[in-house]
C-alpha cells in the first residue's frame, strides 16, 4: 500500500506528511527543553550564589563553532540534493557527521574532567542542571548522528527509487539538526557564560 | 519552501553568510561575558545575542521565513505555552519562599 502525501503536499495543509510531523515533534521538543530552562531559572533565582565561568569556556565556544558549522553543512547537504548534486550531498552529510562526532568528543573530555575532579551531578545544583541539560542535548546529537549515518548507508538507496522523497527526508533531518543547534545556541551562554 | 534548483542555488550564498554571522555573534557573546557587566545586563546581552542567532537559524536554515500557515499556527501555540512555562518560576518568587530552598547549594 502506498502512503499518500510523502512527496506531494496535502490539499488542506499544503504540507507533506513528514513536514507537518517533524514540526509537531519539534514543538514537543521546545516544551521538553523549555521545562528544563524553566527549572534552571527556578534553581538560579533560588540559589544564594551561582558559579560564573566555572565551565571550560573555550571548549564550550569551540563546540558552538562546531555545531554552527554542522548546521551549515547540513543545509548544504539538502541544497545539494535540490541541485541534483549527489556527490556534494554525500560530502556535506559526511562532514556533518564528523562535526557531530567532534562535538561529542569534546563533551567526552569535558565530562571526563568534571568526573575526574569528583564533580558529578550531585556535587552542586549548578552541575546537576548542567549535566541534565547538556546530557539531554547530547542524546539528541547521538540521535541525529544515527539518522544521518542511516542516510549515508542503507537509507541512501531511496535516492535511486524516489529522489524527491529522499530529499524530503534529508530536509526533515536538517530541521531536527538545526533545532539541536538552536538549543545549544541558548545552552552555551546560559550555562557557560552567565 | 524552495521548489526549484535555481532558487536553492541563489540561497547557498545566504546560508554561508548566515553561518559566518553566527560565528561572529558567538565571538561577541564570549567577549561580552568577560566585560564583567552586572548580572542583569550580562543576562540581557547574552540572551539578546542568542535570540538573534536563534532567529537566523530558524528563519534561514529552517526556512521559517517562508513556511505554510499550519506550521506558523503550531509554532505560535508552542511559543505561548513556552512563555507560560518560562514564567512559572515567577510564582515562586512572588510568594516569597524562593530564597534559601533547602536543596539549593
Amino acid at each position: 500500500m502506498e502512503i499518500p502525501y510523502t512527496v506531494q503536499a496535502r490539499p488542506d495543509s499544503g504540507l507533506a506528511n513528514g513536514k507537518l510531523g517533524i514540526w509537531l515533534f519539534l514543538a514537543s521538543e521546545v516544551m521538553l527543553f523549555g521545562a528544563l530552562f524553566s527549572t534552571y531559572i527556578l534553581l538560579r533565582v533560588g540559589a544564594t550564589e551561582w558559579p560564573h565561568h566555572e565551565l571550560n569556556v573555550p571548549l564550550g565556544a569551540i563546540n558552538t563553532v562546531i555545531l554552527i558549522s554542522s548546521s551549515v553543512t547540513m543545509v548544504m547537504a539538502w541544497a545539494s540534493l535540490k541541485m541534483n548534486q549527489w556527490g556534494k550531498h554525500r560530502l556535506y552529510l559526511s562532514l556533518t557527521v564528523v562535526l557531530s562526532l567532534l562535538f561529542l568528543l569534546n563533551k567526552y573530555f569535558e565530562y571526563g574532567a568534571h568526573f575526574a575532579a569528583g564533580e558529578g551531578p550531585s556535587h552542586t545544583t549548578f552541575l546537576a542542571i548542567y549535566f541534565t541539560m547538556t546530557g539531554l542535548h547530547m542524546l539528541h546529537i547521538v540521535g541525529g548522528v544515527v539518522v544521518m549515518l542511516y542516510f549515508l548507508g542503507p537509507g541512501a538507496r531511496m535516492w535511486k527509487t524516489s529522489p524527491e522523497q529522499f530529499t524530503n527526508r534529508i530536509e526533515y533531518t536538517g530541521l531536527y539538526w538545526h533545532f539541536v543547534d538552536l538549543v545549544w545556541i541558548f545552552l552555551f551562554p546560559v550555562l557557560y557564560l552567565l | 519552501m524552495h521548489s526549484d534548483a535555481e532558487e536553492v542555488q541563489k540561497s547557498v550564498r545566504k546560508y554561508m553568510m548566515i553561518g559566518a554571522a553566527l560565528l561572529v555573534f558567538t565571538g561577541i557573546t564570549v567577549a561580552a561575558s568577560y566585560l564583567n557587566l552586572a548580572v542583569p545586563a550580562a543576562i540581557t546581552v547574552a540572551l539578546v545575542i542568542a535570540g538573534m542567532k536563534g532567529s537566523m537559524v530558524a528563519s534561514v536554515f529552517m526556512h521559517l521565513s517562508h513556511e505554510k500557515q499550519w506550521i506558523y499556527g503550531a509554532l505560535i501555540l508552542t511559543v505561548v505555552f513556552f512563555i507560560v512555562l518560562i514564567f512559572v518560576p515567577l510564582f515562586t518568587i512572588k510568594d516569597g519562599i524562593s530564597t534559601g530552598l533547602p536543596w539549593v547549594q
